[in-house]
């Protein structure tokens, strides 16, 4: 081997990459992806957009699709499996469907003491379905959560990640009730969709500008620190 | 002991219904610790906070300005918020990013501005969409308001702020293992040395990474100087801290008291604060911060609430939330639903912690549900002493993360304080307060 040419152990990886995805690309509708691509846009690594981009694929499909996955992994330029591998380490992130509404009951501590597991045991019979399953109509999904930071009004129950208020048996069946008939709607949005309010466009400062005006503050800043000095103290 | 008076320093807005919005932010000196801030120097503010001896609020409690100041030599390239509250029986922090984001957001932009840092991320955990919704909200806000952006209140200062959602996992609470899943990987901790944020934190890049009650309290401590916040309280445990109190009081909630001047006792028996046990009955234990606290009895009640006096006493102050265990509480069934918590949220990449949390949940559950055995009281304190050898305090470390050592807590404090429970549940099959 001659040292000037060294022998490359891996292939290049774009090549594998890209084409690992099969026919990525045209699953997201038009405005998904166009948001998609505003994310991505406001980190310096893409790759930071995963999460929030799966976040963005659930609100389209309800769920984290193959066909979502291999999409996000062609916008980051990374492999399907980076994005299975990535996504399967989160709750929140459904690689198989779910129902319209995740119901998430807490049993840790607080909601424990507060009669937690006899209420996710009333679910359970209730809606004839174990923690973890889904209604035959495809509905209702029910979670035994942890600890969802709502623990004064415990036992504590949220859908699809918005807090219903602490639950008796009664008042459960009652939410069931109004989540089938759509009663809750404007409140609690189907699964999967989570921040309804977008980052106002042009937030991002321009990042020459912000070079400039560092280099301006800075050197400001050293104009004060002499200011300081000539006048005989330093700050603070 | 009579509970003080302090000022309100980061609740001061959460009864107001509107207390979210910008018109109400502005209404009630908003902005004013920022624009303040912009006519100082970026060190003079460090300063201040410095002089605040704001220990953190995440649950480490180390000093702020003293992470700050580390950074002093190189200059910092991000600045990361933690907000990924899930510690059990937390629920500070989702106070503050629902019912108070605009000072959330001010107290980003001292920090940022302090630091010279022009990109900060704020990272809440994915389970509170509308803390997302009002964070995001209160930044199009600011942006409108020229606080946040290009040039910020004509100073010349620039800073771009991203609202990053979490996934729902309780390991990216963990600052390294936050910044991971900030990278768009699976929420691994990394091992320190050598990643520590302040050297080789987000995308190999110098971090700071503070948690949101921290920044909450800066608008205040810039408006009226670090001294005034170094005034009350004691000791190092300086200023008010919100507490969150949770199980079998009265008023469960977030209470903003004095450090130290203000005892568990106050906190769980004040009128004003907890209201004391519920249905009359007695304590039977409290976790003073969060569950990866040892136990405390009711002879630790008057203990102030104070970081070093919690420490000395053999447990800590934490995450700064206090569960309440009424006299009907089977320890066991506790101690297994906390160990449980722990197993479901170990990351796997250590061996002590996947395999012990696993193994310690399963010798737990047989306990709680009648299959006990003789010896398994010491099947589970050696299990435990193999996550933390010695069962010290603070636990020895064998993970690259304090999650797995934290798992012995709840189990040791069970056995020290309640072992005839565990000798009944073994010797009766089954659970005396089921």
């Amino acid at each position: 081997m001659s040292a000037a040419e060294p022998t490359p152990v891996a292939a290049p990886r774009p090549a594998v990459r890209r084409s690992a995805g099969g026919s990525a690309g045209g699953h997201f509708t038009p405005e998904i992806l166009t948001r998609a691509r505003e994310l991505i846009a406001v980190y310096p690594e893409p790759r930071s957009a995963l999460i929030p981009l799966c976040h963005l694929a659930q609100e389209q499909d309800g769920w984290l699709r193959p066909e979502a996955m291999a999409e996000i992994a062609g916008l980051l330029d990374i492999t399907p499996a980076e994005v299975l591998g990535t996504a399967s380490f989160y709750d929140m992130l459904h690689t198989e469907p779910v129902g319209t509404h995740v119901i998430s009951v807490c049993t840790n501590i607080a909601c424990l003491l507060d009669g937690a597991l006899e209420l996710l045991e009333h679910a359970e019979t209730s809606l004839g379905i174990n923690a973890g399953g889904t209604t035959s109509d495809g509905t209702i999904t029910l979670e035994e959560a942890e600890c969802l930071a709502d623990c004064d009004r415990a036992p504590c129950v949220q859908v699809n990640h918005r807090y219903v208020g602490a639950q008796t048996n009664e008042s459960f069946d009652r939410l069931v009730a109004d989540l089938r008939s759509g009663a809750l709607s404007a409140d609690i949005p189907a699964h999967g969709t989570l921040i309804r309010v977008r980052r106002s466009t042009g937030l991002q400062a321009d990042r020459s500008r912000v070079a400039a005006e560092r280099a301006a503050m800075e050197e400001a800043r050293a104009r004060r620190a002499a200011e300081a000095e000539a006048a005989g103290g330093g700050a603070g | 002991m009579a509970i003080t008076d302090p000022p309100k320093i980061i609740t001061s807005r959460v009864g107001f219904d509107d207390s979210y919005t910008l018109e109400r932010y502005l209404a009630t000196g908003g902005y004013e610790g920022l624009r303040k801030a912009l006519t100082m120097t970026p060190e003079a503010v460090a300063h201040e906070v410095d002089q605040a001896s704001l220990l953190g609020r995440g649950g480490a409690g180390f000093p702020a300005g003293r992470k700050w100041s580390m950074l002093r030599k190189d200059p910092v390239t991000y600045l990361v918020v933690n907000g990924d509250e899930s510690e059990p029986a937390t629920f500070k922090d989702h106070l503050l990013v629902e019912r108070d984001p605009h000072q959330l957001v001010e107290g980003v932009l001292i920090a940022a501005f302090a630091l010279q840092v022009s990109q900060v991320f704020i990272y809440l955990r994915g389970e509170f969409a509308l803390g997302l919704e009002r964070v995001q909200s209160a930044l199009n806000e600011a942006y409108a308001h020229g606080a946040v952006g290009t040039d910020i209140f004509g100073s010349g200062f620039s800073v771009d702020v991203v609202v990053h959602p979490g996934a729902g996992a309780y390991i990216c609470g963990e600052e390294t293992a936050l910044l991971e899943s900030l990278e768009g990987k699976r929420g691994f901790p990394r091992i320190k040395p050598p990643f520590f944020p302040a050297a080789i934190g987000l995308y190999g890049q110098p971090t700071v990474v503070n948690n949101v009650e921290t920044m909450s309290n800066l608008p205040w401590i810039v408006q009226h100087g670090g001294a005034a916040f170094a005034a009350l309280g004691e000791g190092r445990s300086t200023g008010t801290r919100l507490f969150a109190l949770a199980g079998h009081v009265n008023h469960p909630g977030v209470f903003e008291v004095e450090m130290v001047k203000t005892t568990f006792h106050d906190l769980i028996h004040a009128p004003v604060l907890g209201g004391g046990i519920r249905h009359g009955r007695e304590l039977k234990a409290f976790i003073p911060g969060g569950v990866s606290a040892p136990w405390f009895g009711p002879d630790q009640i008057d203990l102030p609430l104070g970081q070093d006096e919690v420490a000395d006493a053999g447990s800590m102050l934490g995450s700064g939330s206090v569960v309440v265990m009424d006299d009907q509480t089977c320890a066991v069934r506790a101690a297994w639903r906390i160990t449980k918590f722990f197993s479901r949220e170990s990351c796997g990449q250590c061996t002590p912690c996947r395999e012990g949390s696993g193994w310690l949940e399963r010798i737990m559950e047989r306990i709680e549900t009648g299959s006990g055995r003789a010896e398994d009281l010491d099947l589970l304190l050696d299990a435990c002493d193999n996550i933390a050898p010695g069962l010290t305090w603070p636990p020895q470390q064998t993970t690259i993360c304090v999650l797995g050592p934290s798992i012995p807590s709840s189990i040791g404090s069970a056995i020290e304080m309640f072992r005839d429970e565990f000798l009944v549940h073994i010797k009766e099959g089954g659970c005396p307060f089921a």
